[in-house]
């Protein structure tokens, strides 16, 4: 089993604290079909073929971060995952400490593989070391900021827990550091509350803010493109899989679950990729 | 946040992502700090080609980096190690830790506070770029877009 990315830092006050969900997410990553999968698409390709485009950097980006311990899973086994050592990550959350704390996550990962004794002495064609780069932590919401067709991976562990109201973003305000310094114990208690609801109330069906992030997805991902997004039961993932394959040109299938309750799977995880041309 | 980033960042509007003025964003009184890391020739020729070339030209303009070929380098010129090297300098090295980001000469956007952790949310859409079939007064302000005061 692959480590998980140590989080010790993170001060889980307005950040979620890695659970179940975050659990399924790195085991799903790590697991022997979808990273042969991911390696399929993502290897880089020996030959030296003219086409230098197959060979270039994936950019992974994870929407709606946390304490980052996601993406710096994703970061650090890049190799296991994505079958190359050279991977670009960037987070986004709403939350600046989130960010914050990303930022963190992701780099102590990297460096902790990179510092790792060499063990596998069998390859020594390429640079042994991991090269993967964290370029940023962004605070946005969903993938509204981001260029057009540049992702390559898209993970996105949504709030999904359907409530009465979705939570409005946080203000400017809200998110500055220094405004935080100088509140009353109450306003501070209020103020992490509703941080922390940001992390799992999704409004109706629990699907208001994924639905936002499905839409954008034709839109944001590249050609090679593919999204990993988890569901709860409530969700209704077979209705939200329909919904995507309806587009035309894409597929979805689940492709991680766990916590079996009365025949059921209680979270799965959904790939959303672009059907070949054929 | 690494110069690179600014090449996968856009504004946030939706309204304006039609249009050439959202992409690149332009850095004003940028901070920059040089932040070590190892050369990695084999990775940043791999990082080039998914460059968008003529916005990260803009970019090292504006942060007053010496000027980058007018064309992507492809083929044999990736072999040139210098070359290599200037980008991962650039992309990879260079911080911007504090500054402003706005976008076309028209409508500004503009970052609060520090750039290490890029705040996107907080883009206070000051002017709309003209538009002929938009002929509404106030411009159309998104949902997600939050003022400050």
């Amino acid at each position: 089993m692959l480590p998980t990315p140590d989080t010790s830092h993170v001060s889980f006050d307005t950040i979620y604290e890695p659970a179940e969900d975050s659990y399924l997410f790195l085991d799903t990553l790590a697991s022997a079909s979808e990273s042969k999968w991911l390696s399929g698409r993502f290897q880089k390709n020996n030959s030296t073929s003219s086409d230098s485009s197959s060979n270039s950097v994936p950019l992974i980006v994870e929407a709606g971060t946390g304490s980052g311990v996601v993406l710096a899973f994703a970061a650090a086994h890049s190799e296991q995952i994505f079958g190359r050592k050279d991977i670009l990550t960037l987070g986004i959350d709403v939350n600046r400490n989130a960010c914050i704390a990303t930022t963190e996550t992701v780099s102590t990962a990297i460096k902790t593989e990179q510092q790792k004794p060499e063990s596998s002495a069998t390859d020594t064609t390429t640079s042994p070391n991991l090269q993967t780069v964290h370029i940023s932590s962004i605070t946005s919401d969903l993938c509204t900021a981001l260029r057009p067709g540049s992702v390559d991976v898209l993970l996105f562990n949504p709030p999904y827990v359907p409530t009465e109201e979705l939570p409005r973003l946080p203000t400017a305000s809200e998110n500055d550091p220094t405004m935080s310094l100088s509140v009353s114990r109450s306003a501070k208690f209020e103020s992490d509350s509703y941080f922390l609801s940001l992390t799992y109330a999704g409004g109706a069906d629990g699907m208001e803010t994924t639905n936002r992030l499905l839409d954008a997805i034709p839109g944001i991902l590249s050609d090679r493109g593919v999204a990993y997004v988890l569901l709860c039961k409530q969700n209704r993932p077979d209705e939200v899989k329909e919904r995507i394959r309806a587009w035309g040109g894409w597929n979805a299938e689940t492709v991680g679950s766990s916590g079996m309750q009365a025949g059921w799977e209680k979270l799965v995880i959904v790939r959303i990729w672009r059907q070949e041309n054929s | 946040m690494k110069v690179i980033t600014a090449n996968f960042v856009t504004c946030a509007v939706k309204e304006c992502k039609t249009s050439p003025l959202s992409f690149p964003l332009h850095f004003h009184d940028a901070e920059l700090e040089l932040q070590e890391l190892d050369f990695q020739p084999e990775f940043i020729r791999n990082v080039v080609p998914r460059i968008d070339w003529d916005s990260l030209r803009v970019t090292a303009n504006e942060l007053g980096f010496p000027s980058l070929p007018e064309s992507k380098p492809e083929g044999e010129a990736l072999g040139d190690e210098q070359t290599l090297k200037d980008l991962h300098r650039l992309l990879l090295e260079t911080q911007v830790m504090e500054g402003k980001l706005s976008e076309g000469n028209k409508s500004t956007l503009t970052s609060r506070r520090s750039l290490l952790h890029f705040v996107l949310l907080y883009l206070v859409h000051i002017l709309q770029a003209p538009s002929a079939e938009a002929p509404t007064k106030t411009p159309p302000m998104p949902s997600t877009t939050v003022y400050d005061a």
